[in-house]
């Protein structure tokens, strides 16, 4: 199952699919853009971190989900949050801090959820929100539900205990859990090669017997295709799942990297790869994209996005005596 | 009148809380227990002996040594539907799933702004006395009741051993139920009848005037053996059991202290920063005038758990310690 962007039979889809999956990862680019232009202006505050350069993962990933299923992401998740399908709306007010946003402003940009389209965070501890996805997994599995937990982590978080307890027990007990790493080959400032004694990472899930393969995460179609067979895989009963996705962050790790650990000529190189532009250039060459549509992709996204800034800034603050609510349920 | 016979039983501490965790898995099959040895082993201190022959081993779970994962999954479990009940074997060992009780459990429905709460019930044995030494012997249930968003039970009574897990279960929110292992022998009766118990409130379990020790545990058991043999002496002591050390029941605590003006806090748990200091604050910011004498603490002392017999048994308050203190405090002894 070992896709990547040499996968030249890789065959493009519907032109309607192709188009929504450019609209997708255009939505998560220029979302993500004016989100760190309002953090200048410190609209948003707190921890600020882009998914810029790794979009393809999330869109491709989240294409092969269906509703049922439970997400699980990082703190870098507005990419996953808005390929799931939560509004930017809801995502912007909630880095607003307005109580109209996501999690009504109690989580910002790191902790966004969804009840009904089962997104279940935003998680800001590295790693610990594998053993959660595996919980979901063996909820499922006992409630004899053919639903998957998808949980998305990246390279860093495979060096916590977490990673290792979560893969074993998911491969003991046989659950429905597909784990996706993002690998962008820095842990925050710290390079994969100084980290990881095994830099592939999807070879470690062979000591727990869980399948796994790397996939292209700078190829949208690679991405949707290995996931696709990888949750085929896992609703067949087969047990869990480790896809591993080799990707690249374009900009800074949060809004206070000076990125001293990387040359900017990599970073260059990587953007050349960018998932955005070479889809772009080959459903042009296929004929599928013109000037105009992608003119037209461009403007919708725009004024999605203006859509969603003027909605947080019209929100309202959560009133102080409420304060105390939502640390218990009564 | 007839006079009502209520059946009652002779059980243990630790019977008491595998009938309650038999009769939760016989009433809701989203139940299950999971953690270190509960299966074939019959759990670490015997609470789930026979469990896993009557449920089987999907939902009597024996888990490898992975406390942050099989605590996380307990919780994962919990927002999919499940009602897990993990078993983690000591307070020291939990130490390992800290991330996931405090950060994960405590934290989602704040974060999440009210989405996703967590029914997890997450059990463990605690205290000393065992001679277990400095990692199998702490009680840090005190720590734990420092995190909004837990409920912290203390089960000291075969009542509450048998009945407080129910109410665990019922509540929406993660439990933490903290064992104290020198407990599990314990005999008594109990009634056969259904006792829905509260798990927000404390018990006056003795009824006292000259002074209230108020405690948790196995607190509890010390101190109303201490309060029998000051009786002899022509002292009255009220005993208050917390129950429960999240949410604090600080009204319990006040109506005692303006009954009796005199305090002593029992607390297996060290002194600095412990749940003793809270409340003895809490105490202070409440009932400072109705107080005779400063309120006083008998404490864990601040050491590591020792292994040998007797310094262990000087690490920790004991009968005769409380005796002696509560004596002082009635000769307005600063201590």
């Amino acid at each position: 199952m070992d896709t990547t962007s040499k996968d030249l039979k890789i065959q493009l889809p519907e032109k309607e699919k192709a188009l929504d999956l450019l609209y997708q990862m255009i939505l998560i680019r220029r979302f993500e853009e004016r989100s760190a232009a309002l953090y200048t202006e410190q609209k948003i505050r707190g921890f600020l971190h882009l998914y810029i350069g790794e979009e393809a993962v999330a869109v491709g990933v989240m294409d092969a989900l269906s509703k049922d299923d439970a997400v699980l992401a990082t703190y870098r998740e507005h990419g996953h949050a808005l390929a799931r399908g939560m509004s930017a709306e809801s995502i912007m007010a909630e880095m607003y801090g307005k109580v109209e946003g996501c999690s009504r402003g109690r989580g910002g940009s790191m902790h966004l959820f969804d009840k009904a389209l089962k997104f279940y965070g935003g998680n800001a501890i590295v790693g610990g929100h594998l053993p959660l996805a595996v919980g979901m997994a063996l909820a499922n599995k006992m409630q004899g539900k053919n639903h998957i937990a998808v949980c998305f982590f990246g390279e860093g978080a495979v060096a916590e205990g977490e990673f290792h307890e979560s893969m074993n027990l998911a491969a003991l007990w046989q659950l429905p859990v597909l784990f996706v790493c993002e690998n962008n080959l820095y842990a925050m400032g710290t390079a994969l090669e100084i980290s990881e004694s095994e830099m592939d990472i999807y070879k470690k899930a062979a000591s727990y017997k869980v399948a796994s393969s790397p996939v292209d995460g700078m190829d949208v179609l690679a991405v949707q295709k290995a996931a696709k067979a990888a949750v085929d895989y896992i609703k067949s009963g087969k047990g869990p799942y480790l896809l591993e996705a080799k990707t690249y962050r374009f900009k800074a790790h949060s809004m206070f990297d000076a990125q001293l650990y990387r040359q900017k000529s990599e970073v260059e190189e990587w953007k050349e790869k960018g998932p955005i532009v070479t889809f772009t250039e080959r459903l042009k060459a296929a004929q599928l994209l013109d000037d105009d549509t992608l003119s037209n992709i461009e403007t919708r996204v725009r004024k999605e996005i203006e859509h969603a800034v003027q909605f947080a800034e019209d929100g309202n603050l959560e009133p102080l005596e409420d304060l105390k609510k939502f640390v218990y349920s009564t | 009148m007839l006079e009502v016979q209520q059946d009652t039983i002779e059980t243990t501490y630790r019977e008491a809380i595998r009938m309650a965790i038999r009769e939760a898995m016989q009433n809701d099959e989203r139940v299950f227990l999971m953690g270190e040895d509960v299966g074939n082993y019959g759990g670490c201190f015997a609470v789930s002996m026979g469990l896993l022959e009557e449920f089987g081993p999907e939902r009597i779970r024996d888990t490898p040594l992975s406390e942050s994962a099989f605590v996380g999954i307990g919780i994962g479990a919990a927002l999919a539907g499940m009602k897990p009940i993990v078993e983690v074997m000591t307070v020291n060992f939990s130490l390992l799933a800290l991330d996931q009780i405090m950060n994960n459990a405590a934290t989602l429905l704040h974060m999440s702004g009210g989405l996703f709460n967590v029914p997890v019930v997450i059990r463990m044995a605690t205290g000393g006395g065992k001679q277990l030494a400095a990692q199998h012997s702490h009680s840090l249930e005190g720590w734990y009741a420092h995190i909004p968003g837990l409920k912290v039970l203390t089960p000291a009574t075969l009542e509450d051993a048998r009945w407080m897990l129910a109410a665990a279960l019922e509540d929406p929110d993660p439990v933490l139920i903290f064992e104290n292992s020198t407990l599990y022998n314990k005999k008594g009766s109990i009634s056969t009848e259904v006792n829905k118990v509260n798990i927000d409130k404390a018990s006056v379990v003795r009824n006292g005037k000259d002074l209230s020790i108020i405690t948790y545990g196995i607190g509890l058991s010390k101190s109303l053996e201490a309060a029998e043999i000051l009786k002899n002496e022509g002292i009255d002591v009220e005993v208050i059991d917390l129950r429960i050390l999240r949410p604090l029941d600080t009204e319990t605590i006040i109506q005692s202290v303006k009954k009796t003006h005199r305090v002593l806090i029992v607390d297996e748990g060290w002194r600095s920063g412990g749940i003793s200091a809270e409340i003895s604050a809490r105490i202070n910011e409440n009932a400072f005038y109705d107080l005779d004498t400063p309120v006083s603490r008998l404490c864990g002392e601040e050491v590591p758990m020792p292994y040998a017999k007797h310094l262990e048994h000087a690490s920790v308050p004991q009968i005769e310690t409380i005796v002696k203190q509560c004596k002082n405090i009635l000769q307005h002894e600063r201590v």
